[in-house]
C-alpha cells in the first residue's frame, strides 16, 4: 500500500529541544530493527543548545540512489526512498557521502548502508512514523498540510533546496517563517552562521573575551 | 543507438557466442551433446545475452565505471600485488565462501542465505556441464558396472556403479534441492512474518525468485520420486514442468532480484578501494576542517555526481557542496532554516566552524560503526 498523498512529514529544527525521544522511537521501526536511523546532532555542543534532527528528506532525484553504483536503492511510486536493498548494497560509501543532508549510516560489519525510509512499515498501513508520533515539540510532524496551517497559522512550508548551483525537492516539508519570501533554502548562505544562541554568549558572556572556536 | 547499448550489445553478443563455441568445443562437436536438451541449451544462451549486456549497461552507469576502473587500477598498483591478493583470498573466503557479513545481519538470515546459495552453485555446476555436453558418463568396456565421468572431452577416474561415490553423484540434484528448498522456506517464513520485511519487499523483486526456485527444486526432486519410487508415473508431464520452471528462471535471470548474483562481485573492488582510501590523504571539511572520507574518494564523488548531471559545484568560497562533511551538511540546513527565522546572525562565525557532535553518541544511536565513527561522520 502507497503512502497516502495527503500525508506528509515536515520538519522544523528550530522546534527541537534535543530530547532524544525521536532517537530512541526510530530503533523500534521493523525497517531497521534496534537501530536508529534519525541523526540528532548538537550543533555547537559548547556554546548553544540547538540541536538538528535530520530525516531521510525523500528527495523527488535522490543523489543517494544515482550515485551507488550497486542499484540498491529504490525509490517507491508514492515518493518514498527506501534504504538500501539487502542483497544489492556493496557497503561502498557513496551514498553516505553524497546525500546533500548528510543522512545515511554505515553499518561497517554488515556492509550495509541503512537509513530513514519513513517507517515504511508503519506509513504506508496509514500511521504516522516513529519519531514524529513521539515528538513532544512537533519538530517533527506527519499528517495534512491543513493540520499544519492549522497548528502553525505563521509558517509556511519549503521543499526545494540549494546546494551551490544544484536545486533539490524533496517529499519532505521544511516548515519557514510565512513572511521569508523565498523559494528556496540556499544551504550554503550559513556557512558562516553560528548556532542559535550564540550571539548572546559572545555579547552577554564573552564580552571583550577572544570569540570561542576562532581558529 | 546510444554507444552504452552498442557496446553493451556487442559484449552480450560475443560472449554468447563463446557459449556456443565452447559448447561445440566442450561437447566435441556436439557428439555428447544431448538433442533433448536443446531447450535448456537455448535458454542458458539467451541468458547469457541478457546477462552481459544488463552488466554491461552497469558498467557504463558512472559510479559503477569509477569503481571499476579504479579498483583494477588498485588491486594491480605495484608493490601491492602481494597484499592486494592476499586480501583477495580473505575477502573471497569470508564474504563469498562463507557469507560473514550477512551472518551478522541476522543468523537465521545466514543461513538462509547459505542453504540458497550453496544450493544453487552445486545445482549449476552439476546442471550446465550436463546440458552444454561438458560432462558424460561412459561405463567402461572391459568393467560394465564402473562409469566413467567425461569432462570436457577428457577421462577421469572411474568409480562402481554401485557405492557410495555412485549414490552421492548422482544424487547431486536432490542434495541441491534440498538445500534450497530449505533456503526457500527460510526465505518465505521470514518474508512472511517480518513486518518490517513485508512492508518494503516488491513481489516481483522478492517474492518471484522464490516461487521460482521453489518450483525447480520441488518439480526436479519430484523426477527422482518418479523413476525411483513410482516406476516413472507422470514422468513425461512433471519433466516438461521442471523444464518449464528451469527455463523461466533461466530467462528472469537478468531481469529481477537474481541479477545480484552477478552484481555482488563489485564489493570486492570497493574492499581495494576502502582499503587505500584508509590509508591515503583524508579530504578536510570545509566547514568544520576536521578530516572526513579520503580525497580521492571526494574527488571521485565530485566527477561522479558531474556526470550523472548533478551541479553541486559552488560559485562560492566552498567550491563544491561536496567538500563538506556530512556533519556538517546537516547542522547547515538547520542554520539556514534557523536564519530565515531571525535573520542572518550579527556575527559571522569564523571557519573553521566547531565540528556538530552526536547528541546521543553511543553506537546504534549515533554512528552505526567504526566507519561512522571515525571516518565518514568526523
Ligand atoms: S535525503 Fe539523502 S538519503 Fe534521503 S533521499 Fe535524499 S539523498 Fe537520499
Ligand atoms: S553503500 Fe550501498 S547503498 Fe550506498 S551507494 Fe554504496 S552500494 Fe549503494
Amino acid at each position: 500500500m502507497p503512502v497516502p498523498e495527503s500525508h506528509e512529514f515536515f520538519i522544523d529544527p528550530r522546534r527541537c529541544i534535543g530530547c532524544n525521544a525521536c532517537v530512541q522511537a526510530c530503533t523500534e521501526c521493523d525497517t531497521h530493527k534496534g537501530h536508529a536511523m534519525i541523526q540528532l546532532d548538537y550543533v555547537d555542543r559548547g556554546a548553544s543548545p540547538q540541536t538538528v534532527p535530520v530525516v531521510c528528506m525523500h528527495c523527488d532525484s535522490p543523489t543517494c540512489a544515482e550515485v551507488c553504483p550497486a542499484d540498491a536503492i529504490k525509490r517507491t511510486g508514492d515518493g518514498v526512498v527506501q534504504t538500501a536493498r539487502k542483497p544489492r548494497c556493496i557497503g561502498c560509501n557513496n551514498c553516505v557521502l553524497a546525500c546533500p543532508f548528510g543522512v545515511p549510516k554505515m553499518s561497517t560489519g554488515m556492509n550495509l548502508m541503512m537509513k530513514c525510509d519513513m517507517c515504511y512499515d508503519r506509513t504506508s498501513i496509514g500511521k504516522k512514523p516513529m519519531c514524529a508520533s513521539v515528538c513532544p515539540s512537533q519538530a517533527l510532524f506527519f499528517g495534512t498540510r491543513e493540520e499544519m496551517a492549522r497548528l502553525r497559522p505563521a509558517s509556511r512550508v519549503l521543499n526545494v533546496f540549494r546546494f551551490g548551483n544544484q536545486t533539490i525537492t524533496t517529499r519532505v516539508n521544511m516548515l519557514v517563517p510565512g513572511q521569508a519570501f523565498v523559494e528556496s533554502l540556499d544551504v550554503l548562505s550559513a556557512l558562516h552562521e553560528p548556532a542559535a544562541g550564540n550571539d548572546a554568549a559572545e555579547n552577554v558572556l564573552l564580552d571583550g573575551m577572544e570569540a570561542p572556536h576562532a581558529g | 543507438m546510444h554507444r552504452e547499448v552498442r557496446n553493451a550489445a556487442a559484449w552480450a553478443g560475443l560472449l554468447t557466442l563463446a557459449l556456443g563455441a565452447l559448447i561445440v568445443a566442450g561437447s566435441r562437436s556436439l557428439a555428447h551433446f544431448d538433442a533433448a536438451l536443446v531447450a535448456y541449451t537455448f535458454a542458458s544462451l539467451f541468458a547469457v545475452f541478457g546477462i552481459t549486456y544488463r552488466y554491461a549497461i552497469w558498467l557504463q552507469r558512472p559510479p559503477t565505471a569509477v569503481y571499476w576502473r579504479r579498483g583494477f587500477e588498485l588491486f594491480l598498483r605495484r608493490g601491492h600485488l602481494g597484499s592486494n591478493l592476499r586480501l583477495l583470498v580473505t575477502r573471497l573466503v569470508s564474504d563469498f565462501g562463507t557469507n560473514a557479513f550477512i551472518w551478522k545481519r541476522d543468523k537465521l538470515r545466514g543461513l538462509t542465505h547459505m542453504l540458497l546459495m550453496w544450493g544453487c552453485v552445486l545445482a549449476a555446476a552439476i546442471t550446465f556441464p550436463l546440458v552444454f555436453g561438458w560432462l558424460h558418463f561412459e561405463a567402461m568396456p572391459d568393467r560394465p558396472d564402473w562409469y566413467r565421468p567425461v569432462v570436457f572431452g577428457f577421462a577421469t577416474p572411474a568409480f562402481p556403479v554401485r557405492s557410495l561415490v555412485a549414490f552421492l553423484i548422482f544424487h547431486g540434484l536432490v542434495w541441491s534441492a534440498f538445500l534450497v528448498m530449505g533456503g526457500v522456506m527460510l526465505a518465505m517464513r521470514r518474508r512472511m512474518r517480518d513486518e518490517g520485511a513485508a512492508a518494503v519487499q516488491f513481489f516481483a523483486e522478492d517474492m518471484l525468485p522464490l516461487i521460482l526456485l521453489f518450483a525447480v527444486s520441488l518439480s526436479g526432486l519430484l523426477l527422482t520420486v518418479s523413476y525411483t519410487w513410482l516406476a516413472g508415473y507422470g514422468y513425461e508431464f512433471l519433466a516438461l514442468f521442471h523444464a518449464i520452471t528451469v527455463i523461466v528462471t533461466l530467462l528472469w535471470l537478468p531481469f529481477g532480484k537474481l541479477f545480484h548474483v552477478f552484481q555482488r562481485p563489485a564489493q570486492l573492488g570497493v574492499a581495494f578501494y576502502k582499503d587505500v582510501a584508509a590509508r591515503s590523504e583524508p579530504a578536510s571539511c570545509a566547514r568544520c576542517g576536521h578530516a572526513f572520507a579520503s580525497r580521492m574518494h571526494v574527488r571521485d564523488l565530485e566527477t561522479v555526481e558531474a556526470a550523472l548531471g548533478y551541479r553541486y559545484d559552488d560559485p562560492g568560497e566552498v567550491g563544491h557542496y561536496q567538500r563538506i562533511c556530512p556533519r556538517c551538511r546537516r547542522a547547515l540546513v538547520a542554520l539556514a532554516q534557523a536564519a530565515l527565522a531571525r535573520g542572518p546572525s550579527s556575527r559571522r562565525a569564523a571557519l573553521p566552524a566547531p565540528m556538530p557532535s552526536y547528541a546521543n553518541p553511543g553506537l546504534g544511536e549515533g554512528p552505526l560503526g567504526s566507519e561512522d565513527r571515525d571516518n565518514f561522520h568526523p
